[in-house]
């Protein structure tokens, strides 16, 4: 007979429905992870697959640096080195005033005890990044930061999760979650399971299922954008990330370049679509145009836009519910979950299986939204 | 007809924009004009026509012969045209087509170097067919082509390849090119027939049909003329191109047996299918047809897709040839100029009836030809491991094949992230179709189960250059300074 109950069931199946899926299945754990569509369909799998330290919210850092760790060895973890490569992000200052606020910043990290931001000159940017336009007077770089490529990654923790034992069901929507006696009962459109313990990675749906809970939150549905570019020429190493406009710049070993930086499309959630807004497309273009001017000849190949839950204060929803004995939320990563996903996977595991981690997360409670005099001054 | 050559004379507006100016766009438009609608007509190519009128206006092919009759009517189309105001732009490639938040359409334009995005209410998809991938061994060497682009050349440019020249494939095209391409002075060394001989059995059931259709003269006069003048070879069941650096010979197997024979040129064919990636990257929603065994955009009777507002006719929402295509063409405006309430729906039943007569007439027997040239199983899904199956990514049939059983890909999409296949500039119009019957076969599920492409714009690229000076839309323009 089928199994339909588990130790932990897992509602969504992106980087982070897979990771905590895997590391629960480290620990001994058994688990059911339900994803309606197939694993890494959403945010996971289209992204633009930066893996990022360069430029977090404080409250994220420690699950960052947690995450980086393990992307460092992330070939030993899940049998794929998930096209993962390392040569570092910059974050390119535009002229003295953005520079200054950047020198801000890495004085505020070192203060606070992070070591991996590091301000850069001007010389040191034009060795980094040779075909930056000469005004630029320096940046920020995090040297151990790099990419990966998302879809690859998110089925290589799903495989590894499954090899482990973990019931992978792919197809399966949650359409309901109920308190059943000792256990949640999670109704889907392939019958119920049952669990005492259930993680709520279900990412830009992830609000239906806390509002079923009666935690809802104010998650906003968006449409990040992304273009890629026939092969060019090599002319770039690192990532490179602006800070006064909308810019996330890499070149793949194939040669091909990925533009993006947060313009937004619009979501269709309930059908799995979205529209890509070619005006703001356009303004993305013209931040390349004036930065690289190599890049004014590239043909655009392709051009995306993903499905993405979006917080009001940009940050993630991390940890056990506010209301409910064995409920875990882990969602809202606000357009940078992915390199989040191995640290966060590891962490919530180890909340799971012995209730605490000594991973700050403070600052990222469901709590902040439900309670909000509470936890905010 | 007011003909646009700068993208700056196209308008920020249209009732009704016609993707395609091949018979199906032609009549599309014309129609369309001719209800008082404002129509604009893009195609990439310089002149209307289409592929199989390609040229129609231009071509420096004068004996009328050489490309049989047929090709000749494409005139009548386009001087229907000319007493519309319909704004035809040649050379415009639409890369984009997507719903706007008010019920109507943006396109994404280039035209002369230069990007543009235009509003329309509706838009009617006439952008044809393509031929099916055709994927062998030594497929990517110089002087192997498609039939396909040999018949441009021909039509456009007067050209034949030259040398010893072998076609090869199925499909009644096959025979028309072969045809033309020997009366415009080609010495064609064989023809290959790829048909299975057991095509027949199948076939045989729809022969009724096809003894009474428009097809039967012409297909007759096609096969006898090829048949009698041409060396033919049927029943053959593998063929490899050979050579290094270019093609001197194709390997064919036939009856189990082997033989190669010496050649300059090879052009390949395997019939045609719809061409997809537009209505695809619409969000049209589409379904494997297990006749024409090719991914096809799902219709009604009048051609509306699964977007309200967005028609697909013609051979881009399935294989039915040049004549049928006007006539599907002409019923989608039709419905187009009932949704802006220029007719009643009573209205355009009474104006549609002689053209669903005739289109009825003209795919009779149409399913008799889908039977029996059926591509082979072993052309659908190359079994030589070594077979390039994507050609930008240079990804091969085993490699796909080990993908899909060694890691468990299941889907095309996830088949992307691991190979790359699909992802480089043609985005899957040529590995598509190869990928999925592999993945189907590797897992023993049939290519509905296992999908298609999720395909994304721009369909054809553009230069970052050119969308960096994409001019703002009034609408973007309103929403600044509001
Ligand atoms: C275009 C784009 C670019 C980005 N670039 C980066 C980047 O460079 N670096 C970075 O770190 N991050 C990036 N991100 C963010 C990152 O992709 C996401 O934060 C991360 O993937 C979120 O993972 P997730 O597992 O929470 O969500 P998802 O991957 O969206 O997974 C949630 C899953 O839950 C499933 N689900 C939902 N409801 C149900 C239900 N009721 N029943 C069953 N299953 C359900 C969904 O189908 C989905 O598969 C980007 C995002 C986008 C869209």
């Amino acid at each position: 007979m089928e199994c339909r109950s588990a130790d932990v069931i897992v509602i969504g199946g992106g980087i982070h429905g897979c990771s905590t899926a895997l590391n629960c299945a480290m620990r001994g754990l058994s688990v059911i992870l339900l994803e309606k569509d197939h694993a890494g369909r959403h945010a996971s799998g289209v992204n633009a697959g930066g893996v990022r330290q360069l430029a977090r919210h404080v409250a994220e850092i420690p699950l960052s640096n947690a995450s980086m760790a393990l992307w460092h060895r992330i070939e030993d973890l899940v049998d794929d080195d998930c096209g993962f490569t390392c040569d570092g992000q910059v974050l390119v200052a535009e002229d003295e005033e953005d520079l200054d606020t950047c020198r801000a910043r890495v004085d505020d990290l070192t203060l606070r005890g992070f070591h991996h931001e590091e301000l850069i000159d001007a010389a040191e940017l034009r060795r980094l990044v040779p075909a930056v336009s000469d005004l630029c007077p320096g940046g920020v770089i995090s040297r151990r930061d790099g990419a990966a490529i998302p879809l690859r990654a998110t089925q290589a923790f799903k495989r590894k999760a499954a090899s482990l034992g973990a019931d992978i069901r792919e197809g399966v929507r949650v359409t309901r979650v109920v308190r059943d006696g000792a256990n949640w009962r999670v109704e889907t459109d392939n019958g119920f399971f049952l669990s005492p313990r259930i993680v709520n990675t279900a990412g830009a749906w992830a609000d239906r299922i806390a509002a079923d809970l009666g935690e809802p939150v104010p998650l906003e549905v968006i449409a990040p954008m992304l273009m890629i570019t026939a092969a060019m020429p090599a002319f770039i190493k690192p990532v490179v990330i602006l800070r006064r406009r909308k810019l996330s710049f890499k070149q793949f070993g194939n040669g091909t370049v990925l533009i993006g930086g947060g313009y937004l499309g619009r979501a269709i959630r309930d059908e799995n679509r979205t529209v890509l807004d070619w005006g703001k497309l356009a303004t993305n273009a013209r931040t390349v145009w004036d930065l690289f001017p190599v890049m004014r000849a590239a043909p655009i190949a392709r051009a995306w836009a993903g499905i993405e839950a979006r917080m009001p204060d940009d940050l993630p929803v991390f940890g056990p519910s506010a209301r409910h004995e064995g409920v875990y939320h882990q969602f809202g990563f606000s357009a940078h979950g992915f390199q989040l996903g191995p640290g966060a996977g590891a962490v919530m595991a180890e909340i799971i299986a012995t209730g605490s981690t000594n991973v700050p997360i403070d600052g990222l409670q469901i709590s902040r939204f439900t309670h909000p005099r509470e936890s905010r001054p | 007809m007011i003909t646009l050559t700068a993208i700056d004379q196209i308008a920020e507006h249209y009732d009704i924009a016609v993707v395609g100016a091949g018979p199906t766009g032609l009549a599309a438009a014309a129609r369309a004009a001719e209800l008082g609608l404002s129509v604009l007509l893009a195609d990439e190519n310089p002149s209307p026509g289409g592929q199989i009128y390609r040229a129609i206006t231009t071509t420096p092919v004068t004996q009328r012969g050489v490309l049989g009759e047929d090709y000749w009517k494409g005139g009548a189309l386009v001087d229907r045209l000319w007493p519309t105001n319909t704004a035809y732009a040649p050379g415009c490639t639409v890369w984009s087509v997507a719903p706007d938040e008010v019920g109507g359409f943006e396109l994404g334009l280039s035209l002369g170097g230069q990007a543009r995005l235009v509003a329309t209410d509706q838009v009617i998809l006439a952008t044809g067919a393509q031929e099916r991938p055709f994927p062998i061994p030594g497929w990517t060497l110089p002087g192997v082509m498609t039939a396909g682009a040999a018949q441009i050349a021909l039509k456009a440019s007067g050209l034949v390849p030259s040398g010893r020249t072998v076609i090869a494939g199925c499909g009644p095209l096959l025979y028309l090119l072969a045809g033309q391409l020997a009366a415009a002075g080609a010495n064609i060394v064989a023809v290959l027939d790829t048909m299975p001989r057991r095509n027949w059995l199948s076939a045989l059931a729809a022969l009724p049909d096809f003894l009474r259709s428009p097809y039967l003269a012409k297909g007759l006069k096609l096969m006898a003329a090829a048949r009698g003048k041409l060396p033919f070879r049927t029943g053959v069941t593998a063929l490899a191109a050979e050579g290094s650096g270019k093609v001197t010979g194709v390997s064919v197997t036939r009856g189990g047996r082997t033989k190669t024979i010496a050649c300059d040129a090879l052009l390949l064919h395997q019939g045609v299918i719809p061409g997809i990636n537009l209505s695809n990257a619409a969000g049209c929603a589409q379904h494997f047809d297990h006749v024409q065994l090719c991914w096809t955009p799902t219709v009604d009777d009048w051609f509306a897709s699964s977007i309200p507002g967005i028609a697909i006719a013609g051979d881009g929402a399935g294989i039915g040839g040049a004549e049928s295509a006007a006539l599907r063409g002409e019923l989608a405006s039709l419905d187009a100029a009932r949704r802006f309430g220029r007719l009643t729906p009573v209205q355009r039943d009474e104006m549609a009836g002689p053209t669903r007569i005739a289109l009825a007439r003209s795919l009779r027997g149409r399913r008799f030809l889908d039977l029996l040239y059926r591509p082979a199983g072993a052309f659908l899904a190359p079994p030589a491991d070594e077979t390039i199956v994507c050609r930008c990514e240079e990804v091969t049939a085993g490699q796909i094949r080990d993908t899909a059983s060694r890691l468990g890909v299941t889907g095309p999409n996830q088949m992307k992230a691991f190979l790359r296949c699909g992802m480089g500039p043609c985005q899957g119009r040529l590995c598509g179709p190869t990928v999925v019957e592999l993945i189907a076969q590797a897992h023993g599920l049939s290519p509905t189960e296992v999908g298609y492409y999720r395909l994304r714009p721009p369909v054809k690229p553009i230069t970052l250059a050119e969308l960096a000076a994409l001019p703002p839309t009034e609408a973007a323009v309103k929403a600044v300074v509001r």
